[in-house]
């Protein structure tokens, strides 16, 4: 950008001018003992604090059920998992706003985060990023051996370099803004039902 | 010259206007913190981990040039276009420039403080191009043309009822209902069309990430995450503060953030931006905005280690009761009293006074800035330049006379009226000069002094010498 080249070098002097005298050492992070305990049911906890729901369920034609018994109203259910079907694949999304009337979105985690409830998912899990937040509802589908038990181990696992879209999503879509009243679904998903599969 | 804000008189409009506003303000607040304490309390490295974060704050800023270059590096390999504006108006017409060059008049933006400190949404707007705020909060005060009151929750001066009257009017709801579900959802109803139609989202920044030039948002909507995934452009505000080392850093200020904001774990979505999605065009604009001066001012660098959190806000006893539009500034609340006069020193010069030095702010601070000492050096710095109010000015030269001379002052604190001997009584209690006793009451001199409490119970403990 010509405009701004000049720009650059004028705040990067400005900044090496102004420097602190004395540089501060980066601290490092020690690990921190975690007291054992059952990384699935502190998952399952936090999801429910969050607004999710956590469902046990031993095979994909229950889980198939399970999804009409959440959403018997729903028509328009896009997939990007190879176990359930639904009625769209994401795969053949071209545009984004394509998925405007996708009333649930059924989409895999690759892992979840025991201390929030939170499950990460990017852009080669959602397929189209948009999927994740215009669906009236989310699926999520997650292997119960797939939870880390807090951040720094979350951040340990998620590949920043290889995904242009990642995102730690804990519960569905909220807000307090009207007198701090808890409401789901201010504008991503209304709810997020998690399916250990 | 900019007309000094008078934040002491905006508070009083605020706590008069009815026995409903400030309460409820005051209680909301005071409840998220009471929420932010039990999950802090609950986690054993919790002052450990504040530690940290406000080590590696120090150690990115005074590496800060070092960061910015790793960090444009990597953004770019991976094909984001970064811009650098020295100030609001060089980022503005950089946002603007962007939008022409892909032919956009219709905006959809989440929430940006940085963009507020820009002025940025007016400037686009005489310029033809709609802007539309997604944050649920940030609209509500978008559409009654006020800035937000609070960092993180920008209509918490607001009740139902207000909301309610506001949606009447202006998106034609029923002006009765004033259930927070029904309005919600009709502002959802009311945006889903402007996410779809818009030709470009625009984000801010929460932490930008130098090691892989990933850049993160937190949200509780979803809002910017739709702004960034349906439109085809997405440009996001990144002040320079915002850098962090690595990506390892990240669970170390992510496990403090929305604990200190909201007292829960996370937000609802913690979403990391590293070049364009699938489709898209990513344009970053990192911001300086006086913020390159601010780190050579010694006594006051540390304020560039805020993470936005607001907890300083909410337990701010001045904060809760003034509510934020009563400083008149970008940033309100312990936080906004130690930036704002780094943008105009007149303009803001009331603002350090706008305070009861308590220190709650700086023990809440999850980066450990020093707040109220900043507020007191601030303090200094308005009485050098001359810029303290009348009643302070008169207050002070009695109060700083008798400060300066131990053995008046043991006197002054034995006569009848003690404490409030220091500044005369006709100055504390007089309406239009201090218009915060209108509805609050000194407290009563004790009867005995603290210093002859302590020589007759302690004394012979220590080492006073009398």
């Amino acid at each position: 950008m010509e405009t701004s080249h000049s720009n650059r070098e004028t705040i990067l002097n400005a900044i090496r001018s102004n420097l602190p005298k004395v540089p501060v050492e980066h601290p490092g992070i020690r690990t921190f003992q975690r007291p054992a305990g059952d990384l699935k049911a502190m998952f399952e906890q936090r999801l429910k604090e969050a607004g999710g729901a956590a469902h046990d369920l031993g095979s994909v034609p229950e889980a198939e059920s399970k999804i009409i018994l959440l959403h018997p109203d729903a028509t328009v259910i896009c997939s990007v998992v190879p176990e359930i079907a639904g009625t769209r694949r994401a795969e053949n999304v071209r545009d984004p706003h394509e998925l405007a009337d996708v009333d649930v979105g059924v989409v895999r985690a690759q892992f979840g985060v025991a201390e929030s409830g939170a499950v990460w998912v990017t852009q080669e899990d959602l397929v189209v990023d948009a999927l994740g937040f215009l669906s009236q509802h989310l699926i999520v589908l997650l292997d119960p051996k797939q939870i880390v038990s807090d951040m720094h181990a979350a951040y340990r696992r998620v590949r920043l370099h290889e995904t242009a879209f990642g995102c730690f999503m804990m519960g569905p879509s909220a807000t307090a803004d009207v007198e701090a009243t808890l409401v789901h679904g201010a504008q991503g998903a209304r709810s997020l039902n998690l399916f250990f599969l | 010259m900019a007309k000094q804000v008078n934040p002491a008189a905006a508070a009083e409009l605020f706590i008069l206007q009815d026995q409903i506003h400030e309460p409820m303000h005051d209680r909301f607040l005071w409840a998220t913190m009471q929420r932010r304490h039990a999950e802090a309390g609950a986690m054993p490295e919790w002052e450990e981990l504040r530690e940290i974060a406000s080590k590696i704050k120090e150690h990115t800023l005074t590496h800060l040039d070092h960061y910015l270059e790793e960090f444009e590096a990597n953004a770019t390999k991976r094909g984001a276009h970064v811009h650098w504006a020295l100030d609001a108006s060089d980022h503005n017409q950089i946002v603007y420039s962007i939008l022409q060059d892909h032919g956009v008049t219709e905006l959809i933006k989440s929430k940006s403080m940085l963009q507020e400190e820009c002025q940025m949404t007016p400037f686009l707007q005489q310029r033809g191009i709609k802007v539309i705020e997604s944050d649920l909060g940030e609209r509500i005060q978008q559409l009654d043309g006020q800035p937000p009151s609070h960092i993180v929750f920008p209509c918490i001066h607001k009740t139902r009822k207000d909301v309610a009257q506001l949606f009447a009017r202006t998106i034609g709801t029923d002006p009765n209902n004033e259930d927070p579900h029904f309005l919600t959802e009709e502002m959802r109803n009311n945006a889903r069309p402007r996410f779809l139609s818009a030709g470009a989202g625009m984000t801010g920044g929460n932490f930008a990430i130098a090691e892989t030039g990933t850049f993160m948002v937190c949200t509780n909507e979803g809002n910017a995450d739709i702004g960034a995934a349906v439109p085809p452009l997405h440009i996001a505000s990144i002040g320079i503060e915002k850098m962090i080392p690595r990506v390892e850093d990240m669970g170390v200020f992510l496990r403090l953030l929305a604990r200190s904001a909201e007292g829960a774990p996370l937000t609802q979505y913690s979403s990391h931006f590293t070049g364009p999605r699938k489709g898209g065009e990513l344009h970053i604009v990192l911001v300086d905005n006086g913020r390159s001066r601010r780190l050579g001012m010694p006594d006051f660098w540390h304020s560039l280690k805020c993470i936005r959190c607001g907890a300083c806000m909410n337990t701010c006893p001045v904060y809760r009761r003034s509510g934020g539009l009563a400083y008149g500034a970008t940033y309100s609340g312990p936080i906004g009293v130690i930036l704002d006069p780094t943008f105009d020193e007149f303009k803001y010069s009331e603002l350090p006074f706008h305070s009861s030095l308590c220190g709650s702010c700086t023990e809440v601070c999850p980066v450990k800035i020093d707040i109220s000492d900043q507020i007191l050096k601030w303090r200094r710095v308005m009485a050098a330049k001359g810029y303290l109010p009348l009643v302070k000015k008169l207050s002070f030269a009695v109060a700083g006379h008798i400060f300066a001379h131990p053995a008046e002052y043991h006197v002054v604190e034995k006569t009848t009226e003690p404490a409030m001997s220091y500044a005369p009584h006709f100055l504390l209690y007089n309406r239009t000069l201090n218009p915060w006793v209108r509805d609050r009451e000194l407290p009563q001199p004790a009867k005995k002094t603290f210093r002859e409490w302590y020589l007759a119970n302690r004394s012979k403990h220590g080492n006073v010498t009398q």
